[in-house]
């Protein structure tokens, strides 16, 4: 069993790899998002009982982080077909990727999944596109995070992309 | 490095931009970010109205635009209406009328709630179909975004994002926790 690290990946550290499907037909890994900074945004789970979750307020703001050239992803533990019906209801406009099989692999990998309730935290990871963490953040399991500190982040990096 | 976002502040405070009710010198200060489609914003109206009567001349209240408008197709139009009754000096009236008519959000119901308030009709209408509102609108959910605002109601009591529930005691707890 590989071993797994004691809390979420702090900035400074290499984003570990992943393959994950993004829809039933389609996987994309950690490499495809080389050259852009992304944003990796961890939730428990899809279809969470309120109007204004996590996944719909960074649907809102999907311009901001385009304008600072950053992807972002949602990750969850459901599988392709699921994230499939959530985007669809939600309107989403990026990608739900399905850390399903095996169960938890990524958030493990990262540091952020929570055994006792087989789902992972709320963690935001900020990658930029040498595919290294520049800020991590983990919410407590009932709070969304919003978006504040990850869009301060793209803010920071921003002259450091546009320089290199 | 992580860092702690549980608390966060509201980053643009309250100006004479602000729809605000109470005194200035009030020693609370309760804003919300809201959308009028919303039907968690719906179910907090009465605990703010319950909450400003119980605390009357000590509390400030002002109400930010929040709409989802991806989740909430009416939302910024009604934020629209809201501000382009706000020209004409009846916003609190439209925001009242809004949330009492979440389901009757259409243009022509806008307009009914435009005329029922005696509004200038056709200035009203013109600002809708400019969006001449638009943009503040977005200054309001932008500063929103920069504050911690993570969806529909967020409160600040005294600056401070209220992570607690919106019913009135939890809000009157909230405020005299912050005292």
């Amino acid at each position: 069993m590989a071993d797994y690290p004691n809390g979420a990946l702090q900035a400074g550290t290499p984003a570990p790899d992943f393959t994950m499907q993004s829809a039933p037909d389609q996987s994309v890994s950690l490499a495809d998002f080389r050259g852009s900074p992304l944003v990796l945004a961890f939730y428990p789970a899809d279809w969470s009982p309120v109007c204004t979750d996590q996944m719909a307020l960074y649907n809102e703001i999907h311009s901001e982080f385009e304008r600072f050239g950053a992807k972002i992803a949602g990750i969850s533990v459901d599988s392709a077909w699921c994230h499939v019906a959530f985007a669809k209801n939600r309107n989403l406009r990026f990608p739900l990727l399905a850390d399903f099989h095996p169960k938890g692999e990524v958030a493990r990998r990262f540091g952020v999944y929570d055994e006792s309730i087989g789902m992972s935290e709320r963690a935001l990871f900020v990658i930029d596109g040498e595919g290294v963490i520049t800020w991590s953040y983990v919410s407590p399991i009932g709070v969304n995070p919003g978006a504040d500190g990850i869009l301060a982040e793209l803010e920071a990096m921003a002259p450091a992309q546009v320089t290199a | 490095m992580s860092e702690t976002l549980h608390r966060p502040q509201l980053t643009v405070p309250l100006s004479e931009r602000d729809h605000v009710l109470g005194p200035a010198t009030a020693p609370v200060t309760l804003v919300e970010y809201g959308d009028f489609e919303c039907p968690y914003c719906g179910a907090a109206h009465p605990s703010v109205v319950q909450v400003r009567q119980t605390l009357g001349d000590d509390l400030r209240f002002a109400f930010r635009n929040f709409p989802l408008s991806q989740i909430h197709p009416h939302a910024l139009q009604a934020a629209e209406a809201a501000e382009a009754a706000g020209v004409q000096g009846r916003f609190w009236e439209m925001h009242d009328l809004l949330f009492a008519n979440q389901r009757a959000l259409e243009l022509d119901h806008l307009l009914g709630y435009a005329a029922a308030l005696g509004l200038d009709l056709d200035r009203f209408a013109l600002e809708l179909e400019q969006h001449t509102h638009e943009p503040r609108i977005r200054e309001d959910f932008m500063s929103g975004i920069r504050s911690g605002v993570n969806g529909t109601p967020t409160f600040f009591v005294n600056g401070v994002r209220h992570n607690g529930g919106y019913d009135p005691e939890s809000l009157l707890q909230a405020i005299r926790e912050s005292a």
